[in-house]
């Protein structure tokens, strides 16, 4: 660590993992309620499950970029950050507000929660992914501008490399797709229309910016490769990124009402879309075999070398399965989704920040790499939560696929309950593997503890 | 990637290119939305409409049910609700929940009055009558 003021990451990041356990203990709950539908009803109904489960997703990961922002920016511009005090006070703004959402979803049934906070005077509730009350949205935004602020005035003053302002533009461009978030039209449609330009302008946009910045960095610190060719590198993945992922927010448009030229367009841009995943994957491959030094903390190698792959498996490969306009027919708001869902999150967003969280915790704990003890399990964890993932996906396909066939591919279409009960079996297989996540996940937060003899880094 | 080919290069393949395709983009929703209102029927948009598409939200119907392929995956598919089970049984429905049958899915009681299950069923039969290039595939969503 060369500057006091990257320290202040480590908040974010301890809050990122805690709330991330929270995720997959819900998850959890789903899971079970799957295949033993009343299980806790009518304490916590699927629907609150769910909102706790997706929303603790996204704030954790939020809390992930932020603290990977605070710890990078400075080593990248060489200079102290802007205000650290302001980092902390959004740190305590963010986790309040954080809590306070998810407890008022736990607690007050939501109708009530919405009538509480201003939701009948501007509608935004009740959407997929943004189910935060008014207050908290605002809230987001308040926290998502002072950070913006923070990190901008920093790089202003600072060395301007192109892994920050790549960084920058993804941040940036965040904070304003989610502004869309508050436009709620009655009618149906355009608020669909442009619900998807915060959701998949966020996953397949400006976040593949901030994920393609922070692996740079990391890439740049474990192998030592010249910067000029992974800042290359960089450019070229993101380029790809916006020009098939804008466009590709077509495969969309299908079937909610707009006009049929974007089963074309969706189609044929989005197919494209696994190629910067997949240069994404060749990119850190190809910067480890070509490394100029022995990094000591391998564990952080290792999730790098698993973001490329899980992301170009998650989103490149398990997204092009369903993306074309004939087959997605078939598939559209299916399990199939909810297959690909979890491993593009998982492989994308999940293993970027656990990879800048691996590299950065040790340095922020005075040394270049935890003990080779603690490295190994926390490699374990690796293991264990990336083998989980890809079974649940694989499970979750397979739940799909037979629900494709049953419910609508039939002559004789089964109804949605009865096709779900035949897949029965694969929910349970699901459930079961998610118990050996969160046994990752033990390992994972249990590698913290584990001592055993460790480079100091006085030198770094 | 070869020398010759230098950052700047690939700076401005990004710069040029996310211009160019978000331009695209914008183009393609102004389109999109001039030829909207033959599709989505906007006209048949009254406010007993905008209130049943008020109280779906504030029941979070989203978080179990999709509605045209959107949302959760845990119960049936409601964009064409409407057309499957028709006016009565879903008020009937919604009305008799949950149904307590050990084991199954629940689906909450959210004692809306009657004025606002009408105003549901107006939402639910406004969304069945989008065009949405024949989709589901068949009636059970
Ligand atoms: C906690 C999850 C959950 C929530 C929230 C929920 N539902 Fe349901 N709903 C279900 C389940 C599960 C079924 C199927 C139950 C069964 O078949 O036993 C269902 C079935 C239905 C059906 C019958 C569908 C058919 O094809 O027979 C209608 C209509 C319906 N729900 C409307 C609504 C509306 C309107 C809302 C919001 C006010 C809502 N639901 C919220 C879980 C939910
Ligand atoms: C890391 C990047 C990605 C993430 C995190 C992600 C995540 C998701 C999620 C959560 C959904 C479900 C949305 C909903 O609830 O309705 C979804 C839908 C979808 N995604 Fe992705 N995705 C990513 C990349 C991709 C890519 C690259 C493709 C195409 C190649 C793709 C194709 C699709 C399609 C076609 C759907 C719609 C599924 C349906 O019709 O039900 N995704 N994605
Ligand atoms: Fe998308």
């Amino acid at each position: 660590m060369q500057f006091q003021s990257q320290k202040v990451a480590m908040p974010y990041f301890i809050a990122a993992i805690g709330l991330f356990v929270g995720q997959i203990l819900f998850g959890l709950i789903m899971g079970l309620q799957y295949v033993i539908g009343d299980f806790l009803f009518p304490a916590i109904p699927f629907n609150v499950a769910r909102m706790v489960h997706t929303n603790l997703l996204i704030v954790w990961l939020l809390f992930g970029f932020m603290g990977a922002a605070y710890y990078m920016i400075p080593e990248e511009t060489e200079t102290e950050l802007f205000s650290p005090k302001l980092a902390w006070l959004m740190f305590w703004v963010f986790l309040v507000a954080g809590a306070l959402t998810i407890l008022g979803y736990l607690l007050v049934p939501y109708a009530s929660l919405a009538s509480m906070t201003f939701n009948d005077a501007w509608p935004t509730m009740g959407r997929e992914f943004l189910e935060q009350p008014l207050p908290t949205k605002l809230g987001i935004v308040v926290v998502a501008l002072v950070f913006l602020f923070n990190i901008s005035m920093t790089v202003l003053k600072g060395r301007k490399t192109s892994i920050s302002l790549v960084l920058l533009m993804g941040l940036w461009g965040l904070a304003i797709f989610f502004l869309f978030s508050f436009y709620n039209p009655s009618n149906l449609v355009l608020d669909k229309y442009f619900w998807w330009w915060t959701v998949h302008l966020w996953v397949e946009g400006v976040w593949e910016l901030i994920l393609g910045s922070l692996l740079a960095f990391v890439l740049i610190k474990v192998t030592g490769v010249d910067r000029e060719i992974i800042e290359k590198w960089l450019y070229m993945i993101i380029a790809m990124t916006l020009i098939t992922g804008i466009v590709g927010m077509g495969h969309h448009y299908f079937w909610i009402g707009t006009p049929e030229y974007w089963q074309w367009f969706g189609s044929v841009f989005s197919a494209l879309e696994p190629i910067p995943f997949f240069m994404m994957t060749i990119f850190a491959f190809n910067m480890v075999n070509r490394r100029r030094r022995e990094h000591p903390n391998k564990a952080a190698t290792l999730w790098a070398l698993g973001t490329g792959t899980m992301a170009f498996l998650g989103a490149g490969v398990w997204g092009f399965l369903h993306t074309l306009a004939p087959v997605n027919f078939y598939t559209h708001g299916t399990q199939i989704t909810a297959a690909h869902g979890h491993m593009a999150f998982y492989g994308a967003y999940v293993m970027v920040v656990l990879t800048m969280i691996s590299y950065a915790m040790p340095m922020m704990r005075g040394r270049v790499a935890n003990s080779g003890k603690s490295q190994i399990m926390e490699m374990w964890a690796f293991w264990l939560m990336t083998v989980s993932i890809v079974f649940i996906t694989l499970f979750l396909t397979a739940a799909g696929i037979l629900q494709v066939w049953l419910q609508r591919v039939s002559t004789t279409p089964l109804g949605f309950m009865a096709a779900q009960d035949q897949a029965m079996l694969f929910y349970w297989l699901r459930e079961i593997t998610g118990v050996v996540f969160l046994i990752g996940l033990v390992v994972y937060i249990l590698s913290f503890f584990v001592g055993g003899e460790t480079k100091e880094s006085a030198a770094q | 990637m070869s020398q010759a080919f230098t950052k700047s290069m690939a700076r401005n393949i990004f710069f040029g290119g996310t211009t160019f395709f978000f331009l695209l983009l914008v183009a393609l929703t102004f389109d999109t939305m001039q030829v909207l209102p033959k599709r989505d029927h906007r006209e048949n948009i009254t406010p007993q409409v905008a209130s049943g598409k008020h109280i779906w939200e504030k029941n979070d119907c989203i978080g179990c049910h999709t509605l045209l392929g959107e949302g959760a995956y845990f119960a049936p598919e409601l964009g064409n609700v409407y057309t499957r089970r028709g006016p009565e049984f879903i008020k009937a429905w919604i009305a008799a929940q949950p149904t307590k049958s050990p084991g199954r899915r629940q689906m909450p009681q959210f004692n809306l009055t009657d004025q606002e299950l009408d105003d549901m069923v107006a939402f639910l039969k406004w969304t069945s009558e989008i065009n949405t290039s024949k989709w589901p595939p068949n009636i059970e969503g």
